[in-house]
C-alpha cells in the first residue's frame, strides 16, 4: 500500500496500549505481503520474518526492526450522573483533552466528547486553571440507565481524529507516535522485496511501548536478533520550542546518538545515508531514549542497538504532524542498510561468529 | 437532516454568507418575500391572514464563534485571535479550516515531554498559540491563507443515539435556533411572521439590533442553542439548563428581562400541550432578545432555547428531543400570540 494510505488506515484505527488487536490485524495484512512467516507473541507484538538469501556456509544473522503500534489513550474509571470519569493510559498533557472527540469502546463503540464548561459560567479565575483529571468527563449522550448497560469500568477510550493532509507533504493526525514507524517498516519491507539481502529481517510492530517498552522487551527476547533498530518519533521543530531540543520536520531520518546507541551501528547507518545521499540529521540523546531501543539494548546478554527518529511536531496530541517524505526516507534507508549487511558488518559490530 | 448541514457550514461572525445561502435554499418557497440587509441579516416574511395583523419577529443567529488569522510568521505558522467568546483552554490540539478555501491546519501544542512540571499546570493563552498548515515560510503560507481569514473548527456532525437522541457537532449555538426557525416556516400563522436569521450575535448582538429596527415588530422571540452546564461539579451550582429537560424558557439573562406576558404564554402553552420545558437559570449569557427588546420604543421579547452542552467549544452536544420540543412549543405558542394584550 502507498505510505500515505497505509498511515491513514492504521492511525485512524484504535489501538491503545494493551488493546492493539485491531491495528495488529491491519499491520499483519500489510506485512504479510512481504514476509515469509508471521506470528504474534504472548504480549501481542506482531513479528514478521523476511528471510535473507545466503549460502549454506554463511552464518545466519538477523536484524530486528521495532516500531510500536500502541497509542496513548484513556480508560473509564467510573460513571456518574450520566457522565464518565476516566484515567489515562500513557503520558498525557491534560491541557489538550478539553473539547476532544473520543470513542468509548463499551458494549459497542460509543462516540463521545470530553466536555468543557461553557465560558459563560466560568469566573476569570477558573479560566486560568488547568482542569484536573478528576474534573474532566466524557459525555456519550446517554442517560444514566443506558450508560449502566453499555459502559463498564475499565472500558478503553480512543481519542478520535481523522487523518489530515496539510501543505508541503505534511500530514496531521493521532497515533503517528508510533504507527508512522510501522509505516516506515512497511516501506522498508517493500523496498527489500526488490533488493537482495543475506540477513534475516524481523519486522516487529511492538505493543505497550507507551506504558513501559513492554512489547519490545519480550519480542526482542523471543527473536534473539544480532542487532536491533528501533524507529520512533522525535520532537520536530515548532514555534515556542528551542531548536536545541528538536530535529527538523522534512529534514530526513534523525539518527540517534548516545549511550542507547551502538557507536559502530550508528556510523554504519550514517555511512549508508551518505552513500545513497539520503538527507539525514543527528539527534543527540544523552541518556534514556524512552523508546523501544532502550529495552532492546539490554535484552539477554545485550545487543547493538540504534534508533532512527521521525521528526514529529506536537507529540502525544491528536494533531501530531510529520512529513511523509521523512517516513519514506527512513523506509529506504533501512532497506539499503539491511541490503548492505554482511559478515564484515557483523565483525565491525563485534558480533560472535 | 438540516441540523447537520447547518452545523457543518462555516459562518464566523462577520462572514455568515455560506450559512445564509444554505438557509435561503431551505426556506425558499415557504416565505412570501425575503431580503438581505446591510449587515447581512436574512429577513424573510411569511404573510399571515386577517385584517389587522401583528408583526411577529422570530430571530435566530447564523454566526458562530471562531478564529481570525492576524499574522503570518516568518517560518510559515499563523497567529490568530478568537472571534467571540472562547475559553482559550479548549483550543490546543484542534484541527481548523481556514478561509473560504478551507485550508486545513492544526493548533499545535508543546509536547508534554518538554514541559516543566509547573508548565503543565499553566493555561496556554491564545497569544502563545499558532496554527500549523505545513507551510515552511511566510511566502509559502501566503499562497494559501491571508491575514484576516476566518477559521473554524473542523468537526463533523454525529448522531450518538439513545433515548435522548443526542447529537454532537460544532456551532449548535445557534444553528440549533436556525433549525427550529426553519421548521417553524412550514406552518401558517394568523400574523405576519418575520423569520430573521441574524448576523454578529457573538460579537455583541449587532445584527438583531438593526433588523429589529427595520422590522419594527410588535412582539419578538429569539431562538437559541443555549448554555447547559449539567456535568458533575464540586460545588452544587445550577446546571443553567439540562439536556433532555425540554425547551428552555428564559426569564431573564444578562441582556434582557423577558416580557412576562410572553413567558406566561409559553408556560401556559407548554402545560396545555404537555410539551417538555424548563427554565434557564437567570442571569447567564445574553441573546438577540437583548438587542431586539430595545429597538425603537421597545419590543416585548423572550428567548426560547435548545439546551446545548459545551457551546463555544469545538464540539457541542444536544438532544433532538429538546429540539423537537422547542419547535412544538414555538408552533403552539405562536398560535396564541394574537390574543396577548400588548397595551399596558
Amino acid at each position: 500500500m502507498q505510505t500515505k494510505d497505509f498511515l491513514k488506515q492504521i492511525t485512524e484505527a484504535s489501538g491503545v496500549s494493551g488493546y492493539e488487536d485491531s491495528v495488529r490485524e491491519l499491520v499483519r495484512t500489510e506485512f504479510a505481503l512481504y514476509a515469509d512467516e508471521i506470528r504474534t507473541d504472548t504480549l501481542g507484538s506482531l513479528i514478521a520474518l523476511k528471510r535473507g538469501e545466503r549460502s549454506a556456509e554463511t552464518p545466519r544473522r538477523s536484524i530486528m526492526l521495532a516500531g510500536h503500534m500502541d497509542e496513548i489513550g484513556l480508560v473509564i474509571t467510573q460513571a456518574e450522573k450520566g457522565y464518565l470519569r476516566f484515567s489515562t493510559v500513557g503520558g498525557f498533557d491534560l491541557r489538550v483533552l478539553l473539547g476532544q472527540e473520543v470513542v468509548v469502546h463499551g458494549h459497542r463503540d460509543l462516540p463521545g466528547v470530553i466536555g468543557t464548561r461553557p465560558p459563560h459560567v466560568l469566573s476569570s479565575e477558573e479560566q486560568e486553571q488547568v482542569v484536573p483529571l478528576d474534573r474532566l468527563f466524557i459525555d456519550v449522550g446517554l442517560t444514566e440507565a443506558e450508560l449502566a448497560e453499555s459502559v463498564r469500568v475499565g472500558d478503553i477510550v480512543t481519542l478520535r481524529r481523522d487523518f489530515t493532509e496539510l501543505a508541503g507533504g505534511l500530514v496531521a493526525g493521532k497515533a503517528f507516535d508510533d504507527r508512522a514507524a510501522v509505516a516506515c517498516i512497511a516501506q522498508c519491507l517493500q523496498h527489500l522485496s526488490t533488493l537482495k539481502h543475506t540477513w534475516d529481517v524481523y519486522a516487529v510492530a511492538t505493543v505497550q511501548e507507551e506504558t513501559g517498552l513492554k512489547g519490545a522487551l519480550t519480542s526482542a527476547f523471543g527473536i534473539e536478533p544480532d542487532i536491533g533498530i528501533a524507529i520512533d518519533v522525535g520532537h520536530g521543530n515548532m514555534l515556542g520550542v528551542s531548536e536545541v531540543d528538536t530535529v527538523n520536520v522534512g529534514g530526513g531520518p534523525a539518527l540517534g546518538f548516545g549511550p542507547n546507541i551502538h557507536p559502530v551501528l550508528y556510523e554504519q547507518l550514517v555511512g549508508v545515508a551518505k552513500k545513497y545521499e539520503i538527507c539525514h540529521q543527528i539527534d543527540p540523546i544523552p541518556g534514556a531514549s524512552g523508546t523501544d531501543a532502550w529495552a532492546m539494548q539490554v535484552t539477554r546478554e545485550g545487543m547493538p542497538t540504534a534508533l532512527i527518529s521521525i521528526p514529529l511536531r506536537y507529540m502525544h496530541t491528536t494533531v501530531e504532524t510529520l512529513s511523509l517524505k521523512d517516513v519514506e526516507r527512513i523506509g529506504r534507508l533501512l532497506a539499503l542498510f539491511i541490503a548492505g549487511l554482511s559478515e564484515e558488518s557483523a565483525s565491525e559490530l563485534g558480533l560472535a561468529r | 437532516m438540516l441540523l447537520k448541514e447547518l452545523s457543518e457550514a462555516v459562518g464566523v461572525s462577520g462572514h455568515e454568507g455560506a450559512v445564509r445561502q444554505l438557509i435561503l435554499d431551505a426556506i425558499k418557497g415557504q416565505v412570501d418575500e425575503h431580503r438581505v440587509d446591510a449587515l447581512g441579516n436574512l429577513i424573510a416574511l411569511k404573510k399571515g391572514h386577517g385584517e389587522k395583523r401583528r408583526k411577529v419577529m422570530v430571530a435566530a443567529h447564523m454566526d458562530e464563534i471562531g478564529l481570525m488569522i492576524v499574522r503570518i510568521e516568518k517560518e510559515g505558522s499563523l497567529r490568530f485571535r478568537p472571534v467571540g467568546g472562547i475559553d482559550h483552554r479548549v483550543l490546543l490540539a484542534k484541527k481548523v479550516l481556514i478561509g473560504d478555501k478551507k485550508v486545513p491546519g492544526v493548533i499545535g501544542s508543546k509536547p508534554v515531554h518538554l514541559l516543566e512540571p509547573r508548565q503543565r499546570q499553566q493555561v496556554v493563552h491564545v497569544e502563545e498559540m499558532s496554527i500549523d498548515i505545513g507551510a515552511t515560510s511566510q511566502d509559502d503560507a501566503s499562497n494559501l491563507v491571508k491575514v484576516g481569514d476566518y477559521a473554524t473548527f473542523d468537526v463533523s456532525y454525529r448522531e450518538l443515539g439513545g433515548q435522548l437522541r443526542a447529537v454532537t457537532g460544532k456551532a449548535f449555538d445557534d444553528r440549533a435556533g436556525c433549525a427550529v426557525l426553519i421548521q417553524l416556516l412550514s406552518g401558517t400563522y394568523p400574523f405576519d411572521l418575520y423569520a430573521t436569521f441574524t448576523v454578529q450575535e457573538e460579537v455583541g448582538l449587532r445584527g438583531a439590533r438593526v433588523a429589529a429596527y427595520s422590522i419594527a415588530p410588535d412582539v419578538a422571540f429569539a431562538l437559541e442553542g443555549t448554555i447547559c452546564d449539567d456535568m458533575p461539579k464540586l460545588k452544587d451550582v445550577s446546571p443553567t439548563t439540562i439536556v433532555g429537560g425540554g425547551a428552555a424558557i428564559t426569564i431573564m439573562d444578562r441582556s434582557v428581562i423577558a416580557d412576562r406576558r410572553l413567558v406566561d404564554l409559553l408556560v401556559r402553552t407548554a402545560e396545555e400541550h404537555g410539551i417538555p420545558h424548563q427554565f434557564k437559570q437567570p442571569n447567564m449569557g445574553g441573546t438577540d432578545a437583548g438587542a431586539i427588546h430595545l429597538a425603537r420604543t421597545g419590543v416585548p421579547a423572550v428567548t426560547v432555547a435548545v439546551p446545548s452542552r459545551y457551546i463555544h467549544s469545538p464540539v457541542c452536544l444536544l438532544s433532538l428531543n429538546d429540539l423537537d420540543s422547542t419547535v412544538k412549543l414555538m408552533r403552539e405558542t405562536l398560535m396564541g400570540v394574537n390574543d396577548i394584550e400588548l397595551n399596558r
